[in-house]
């Protein structure tokens, strides 16, 4: 089984456009997971009927038990994330910013402080409208540990191809290059970056292909809107050529993928040329390099 | 003033409006913008600045010190985070999961965990034309962006009075980078596109801001693009609608040469203009 990740560093590049068309393209042959769980979006496309919802347990949150507690202060001296608040002279913990690390329990001289479990969100195993099983989270409001629920959603999606022996699983990940990145490219085989000509496109692309490297996957490159900035895509094609990264395909500014997102569609689905035409190569291109 | 621009979904347009936005406010006003996704900051793409300071920033990791260990397995009890496990008679650390509360290092009998300063990134303070422009950088490979963040805005109340108008550019997505960036914020602006990307991710962006009772408003980018789902959530709920800036190639094209818009397109300083007005009006310094 080869587990397929899109990235792209910058954010609203088409990375889930692109990733929900592979899926379509790969139908039975693989299981999809969306990583980006504090922004997932690949339900919209997909359309999944959710058979089994989880709730996601992760870190600790510290209670102060009023009753008990002394007002010492000493939780409050000790905490380094400025969670411990004093409130009407009482002694409180500021549930967004306490970090779970229970060290104030640790030093409280009348154990009045508790460590709950902390929920931080729901997974979901569907089905999608093509009778594929994809494995998407919902990150619960302003919760930590999205990196934690990345990677079990992957591992879920590994089990069921695994299970089923669906020879791909395709991930699709989140903006940036901090823990989800990091958390989403463990493991994988391939990365596909999605990147645009513009000056944020390339300048992201190249840290996160920095990280890439440091997982030592082999990568390719998809460059969307190529016609927006023939200068940029010739700078990306020369970053590409340059880092040995796979040049997969360029497709054009065309408003067809918003207008198939609007109606909840793929573009694979929405437009029967040139786009998919693209895509279906880029895709064949992927599974080549990986067998 | 602190006004925080975030947005749920990435690539709506939260560097194109913090940039325009600063720039456009620094005629009148102090101003200094924040370019807060440290994992991704685009902002210095947009601005010719120069630099006038630059620090490198850092966070606590323990830092075993056999010579004095009892290997009493303390520090491994202590860590809610597995970053600090013993293996024979050997101490590892594991400076990613590592979250720098202190507790092995504090709690160790014979402080034979000493907290090391280890490089998370890089903080620069620019100056451009009309306005100060501080940017940080995390350091490829590190995992967590919220200390930096931290520190990044900590440095920002160090150095600008409340006279100054901050604009902070914050990260993509909901969860905790985007709330260290915009927990402190007198105002937040959600800018969202007219999808049903955009619409779903600008839910859950108006659910944290809720949660975080926070004032804020919603700026429509590729205004023209989609349908009306995101207008007619905000009419519904009673959520003000500051701004709609227009789909145009050209404003594409701008942006992807790393040019400001609002001296070349009329329609965006309108637009500008009226989030001005909107937040001046209805947000107290």
């Amino acid at each position: 089984m080869k587990e397929i990740v899109v990235i792209s560093g910058k954010g609203g590049t088409g990375k889930t456009s692109i990733t929900a068309s592979f899926a379509v393209l790969a139908g039975k042959s693989a299981v999809i997971a969306d990583c980006d769980v504090d922004a997932a979006d690949m339900h919209i496309l997909l359309d999944p009927n959710n058979l089994k919802t989880e709730d996601f347990f992760s870190g600790e949150l510290a209670i102060i038990d009023e009753n008990i507690c002394t007002q010492c202060g000493k939780c409050f001296d000790v905490c380094r994330f400025d969670a411990v608040e004093i409130i009407e002279n009482k002694h409180t913990i500021n549930k967004i910013s306490c970090e779970g690390c229970g060290y104030c329990a640790r030093v409280c001289p009348v154990n009045a402080i508790t460590n709950i479990p902390l929920n931080v969100g729901k997974w979901f195993i569907a089905n999608t409208r093509h009778q594929q099983p994809l494995v998407h989270a919902k990150l619960g409001i302003g919760s930590d540990n999205s990196g934690k629920l990345v990677a079990h959603v992957k591992n879920m999606a590994k089990e069921i191809a695994d299970q089923y022996n669906r020879p791909y699983v395709i991930v699709d990940g989140s903006p940036g290059v901090g823990c989800p990145v990091v958390s989403s490219l463990s493991g994988a085989n391939y990365v596909v970056l999605v990147t645009e000509p513009t000056v944020s496109g390339l300048h992201d692309l190249k840290r996160v292909y920095e990280l890439v490297k440091k997982f030592h996957i082999k990568a390719g490159c998809i460059i969307n809107k190529f016609d927006l900035n023939s200068q940029k895509t010739t700078e990306i094609i020369e970053f590409l050529e340059n880092e040995s990264i796979e040049h997969l395909g360029n497709l054009p500014y065309n408003e067809a993928f918003t207008k198939a997102m609007t109606e909840c569609k793929t573009i694979v689905e929405f437009d029967s040329g040139e786009i998919t035409n693209i895509i279906t190569k880029v895709w064949e291109k992927v599974k080549t390099t990986l067998t | 003033m602190k006004i925080a621009i975030a947005s749920g979904k990435g690539g709506t347009g939260k560097t194109t409006l913090s940039t325009n936005l600063a720039s456009y406010l620094s005629e009148n006003n102090k101003v200094v913008l924040c370019d807060l996704d440290v994992e991704e900051p685009n902002s210095a793409l947009f601005l010719k600045t120069e630099i006038i300071h630059q620090e490198k920033k850092y966070k606590g990791i323990p830092e075993w010190n056999k010579n004095t260990c009892t290997l009493c397995g303390n520090c491994q009890e202590v860590c809610n985070y597995h970053a600090v496990i013993q293996l024979g008679d050997t101490i590892m650390v594991f400076p990613e999961l590592c979250h720098s509360c202190y507790a092995c290092s504090d709690l160790c009998p014979t402080n034979s965990l000493p907290m090391i300063n280890n490089e998370t990134g890089t903080l620069t303070h620019f100056k451009t034309n009309t306005f100060d422009f501080v940017e940080s950088r995390l350091k490829i490979g590190e995992e967590q962006a919220v200390p930096l963040i931290k520190q990044t805005l900590k440095y920002i109340d160090n150095n600008f009075s409340d006279e100054f108008h901050k604009i902070y550019d914050s990260p993509p997505g909901t969860s905790c980078p985007v709330i260290e960036s915009t927990k402190n914020a007198d105002f937040v602006i959600l800018i969202t596109e007219p999808t049903p990307f955009g619409f779903n991710d600008v839910k859950i962006a108006i659910e944290t801001m809720k949660a975080l009772n926070k004032n804020f408003g919603i700026v429509i980018n590729r205004y023209g693009v989609g349908n009306d789902d995101v207008i007619n959530y905000c009419k519904k709920n009673n959520i003000p609608v500051l701004a709609k800036i227009p789909n145009k190639k050209e404003i594409a094209e701008l942006y992807s040469k790393g040019e400001l818009l609002w001296n070349k397109i009329p329609e965006v300083k309108t637009e500008l203009e009226n989030i001005k007005n909107f937040i001046f009006s209805n947000i107290k310094n």
